[in-house]
């Protein structure tokens, strides 16, 4: 495990899963910040911190290569509206006025984090407040620049595993990341097939054992039933395309944006805490 | 124009490029979700193995000299040389290829490689559809399935092609994200390609993406220069002066220009589009344009705004309509062995008709765009020199277009 990153007294997001694991996942929130715009989407975070124990906040790009739909349009809106990369640690750096517990991992893609440098990107973004970076296009390999900078700014690096990662590329995935290892449980872009839990449970194991890190799962979690079955086999539930779906209906039918998307935060991380009850 | 660089400044070895993690220099490598990484991880083993044996070697070249029809001719463009005054200028004609455009090198090697691996289906993106057309044809020619994806904006100027594709059993998915154009095709295919991960072959078509892809496509593509190396001596006895390609993603280009590399004789040119000009922001030109970053899987000039935003491209060539470049194409420029000039739609327009006036030949507006520089080129290299253009493609799929910027109704 030398390989293993852990910073002293370990980050927000360390103690997170230190404090809760030991009895049930942790439920992680995903919105695209920005989304419908950005006063709104500092509210959903605002409001989303009463249910989540996470909260994973989108950094919009212009070509989301992994995602679905859901998740495409949301970035559309987010840039239609002129967020910026600045306006993303904005409101991370305003939610930490009035909380500093919740962990936020940034989840983007990497020329927009390129473009702004990695480390002044490390460095702003974790004055700001933020606790880990999610870069789906920046595998291992291509990794080095960046895992330095976040690591010299004491952010965690949270890697993907999916399906295809093999054993033979597993020591490279799990190498230099912190945090949490990220499962995403479908060949698939996100918010377009669904989880199965009995799937999942082998490579959690896995991936586990392999990092010696908690592993999170997402990319095809919608509903709180799969939530709570997914939350039996996984130290966390990432539920993202569901909550940014209630953006977009709510937006569409002018009902109240943020009422819609914490009435279903509700229910999901409800369904994640409670799945463990007697089972344990 | 670039400063130009000294030789010693430059690689001694140009088939060293690209190294082990598929970089051209700064340039290039492996920038995919961790979904698609054992897939492009096994792609680079299954070509380095296919690309050495002579057995794939062979069949390949069996089907470009029966199906594709290659050796493509060098023909010297004897009247638009003395209109011009100045070099002679010969056209790689790689028009005159089955499909009409140098796209099917490529599909062809990549089919007989997908074939080897065992995939049962293929993918594609396309832009003016010769990339989508070539796709389907081959995947006719060997029995597989073939979805292609295009921007919706270019299935609309496109409508020649798309039917084409369908005439060859291809199923066309308009893909409307985004600015509806190439990029968007691209970020679709690979949608596609990460949900379906164990049947589906992804046919990229030009030089760029993740690694292997722009050095596969180059090499399926150097059959371009190689040729013209041979036939330029036959016809010459001597190299060319300049090589010159027009370049989107750049395909054309690198298969032109990568066996002429390290003859430091030979100058080489890439016509980048700028649309309705450099100074607006509606072109295509990402190396005089841009700046470095990554998209689609590498590291490259991209046009992008200050926020790392990739930026729509504009031009009047579906081809060409790109905010990216091959990364080979980003190295050769930063070391100066390429220089890059650019060409607006109104000059390609010019030169779409003068080549159709004076050659007989209509071409693609993408090899438009490289023939509109040819005044300045053979002015340049001047009397007794010799410059060989790639065609490119044919330019019947561009009648409509040409017809709606010149006024006209067919």
């Amino acid at each position: 495990m030398g390989e293993l990153m852990s910073y002293r007294d370990g980050t927000r997001l360390e103690r997170a899963f230190q404090r809760e694991n030991d009895h049930r996942a942790l439920f992680v929130a995903y919105i695209m910040a920005g989304d419908p715009d950005l006063e709104t989407s500092f509210e959903l975070l605002t409001g989303l911190a009463e249910h989540a124990d996470v909260i994973e906040l989108g950094m919009p790009f212009s070509d989301p290569m992994a995602e679905g739909p859901t998740i495409q349009l949301a970035s559309q809106r987010s840039l239609a509206a002129g967020t910026k990369m600045r306006d993303v640690l904005g409101i991370v750096r305003r939610f930490r006025e009035t909380n500093t517990v919740t962990p936020i991992v940034l989840m983007g893609y990497l020329n927009p984090v390129l473009s702004y440098g990695f480390e002044s990107f490390a460095n702003d973004a974790s004055d700001a407040g933020a606790d880990g970076v999610i870069i789906v296009d920046c595998p291992p390999e291509e990794a080095d620049a960046l895992t330095d900078a976040l690591e010299a700014a004491k952010m965690n690096l949270i890697r993907l595993a999916t399906p295809t990662t093999d054993d033979a590329r597993l020591p490279a995935v799990v190498k230099r990341t912190s945090g949490f290892i990220y499962y995403v449980s479908v060949a698939g872009v996100t918010g377009v097939l669904e989880a199965d839990a009995d799937a999942v449970r082998g490579p959690v194991e896995r991936l586990r054992a392999a990092s010696g890190l908690p592993v999170a799962v997402g990319f095809g979690i919608k509903t709180p039933e799969r939530a709570a079955e997914v939350a039996r086999v996984a130290d966390g539930v990432v539920v993202g395309s569901a909550l940014v779906d209630e953006i977009a209906s709510a937006a569409k039918l002018n009902e109240n944006v943020t009422q819609k998307v914490l009435s279903k935060a509700s229910e999901l991380a409800k369904a994640v805490r409670s799945a463990r009850v007697g089972t344990a | 124009m670039n400063a130009p660089v000294s030789p010693t400044e430059r690689p001694n070895d140009w088939s060293a490029y690209p190294d082990a993690k598929g970089r051209f220099g700064g340039y290039g490598g492996l920038y995919v979700a961790e979904t698609l990484m054992p897939l492009v991880l096994e792609l680079d083993r299954a070509y380095t193995e296919a690309k050495n044996d002579p057995a794939f070697q062979k069949e390949l070249r069996g089907y470009l000299t029966h199906y594709v029809g290659r050796p493509s001719p060098l023909y010297f463009a004897e009247r638009l040389s003395k209109h011009l005054g100045g070099a002679k200028i010969y056209f790689k004609r790689e028009e005159l290829n089955h499909t009409g455009a140098h796209k099917i090198n490529n599909c062809m090697g990549q089919i007989l490689l997908a074939q080897r691996m065992g995939k049962t289906r293929i993918i594609a993106e396309t832009g003016a559809g010769q990339h989508g057309v070539a796709s389907a044809t081959v995947t006719a020619r060997f029995g597989l399935p073939c979805v292609v994806y295009m921007g919706a904006v270019d299935v609309a100027r496109q409508k020649p092609n798309v039917f084409r594709m369908n005439l060859l059993g291809a199923e066309v998915r308009p893909v409307t994200s985004g600015a509806a154009t190439l990029k968007d095709a691209m970020n679709e295919a690979m949608r596609d390609w990460v949900t379906n991960v164990a049947d589906t072959y992804y046919m990229i078509g030009t030089a760029a993406g993740p690694h292997p892809y722009p050095a596969m496509v180059r090499d399926f593509q150097a059959v371009i220069g190689s040729e013209t190396r041979e036939q330029i001596q036959e016809l010459e006895g001597r190299l060319p002066d300049a090589v010159v390609a027009c370049v989107g993603g750049g395909s054309n280009a690198i298969g032109m220009f990568h066996p002429f590399l390290a003859d430091e004789s030979v100058k080489i040119y890439g016509v980048e589009a700028s649309g309705h000009g450099l100074d607006t922001d509606k072109h295509a030109a990402s190396l005089t344009g841009g700046r470095p970053g990554v998209l689609h899987g590498n590291k490259t000039y991209l046009l992008q705004d200050d926020d790392g935003q990739i930026l729509d491209a504009h031009s009047i060539s579906a081809g060409l309509d790109y905010p990216g470049i091959g990364p080979e194409h980003s190295f050769l420029h930063d070391i100066g062995r390429a220089q890059y000039l650019t060409c607006t739609d109104d000059e390609a327009l010019k030169a779409f008709q003068l080549c159709a006036e004076l050659e007989g030949i209509i071409p693609a507006l993408e090899s438009a765009h490289a023939l509109a520089k040819l005044p300045q080129l053979a002015k340049e290299i001047g009397e007794g020199g010799v410059i060989v253009l790639c065609l490119s493609g044919r330019g019947d799929k561009d009648i409509f277009t040409v017809a709606d910027a010149l006024g006209r109704t067919i």
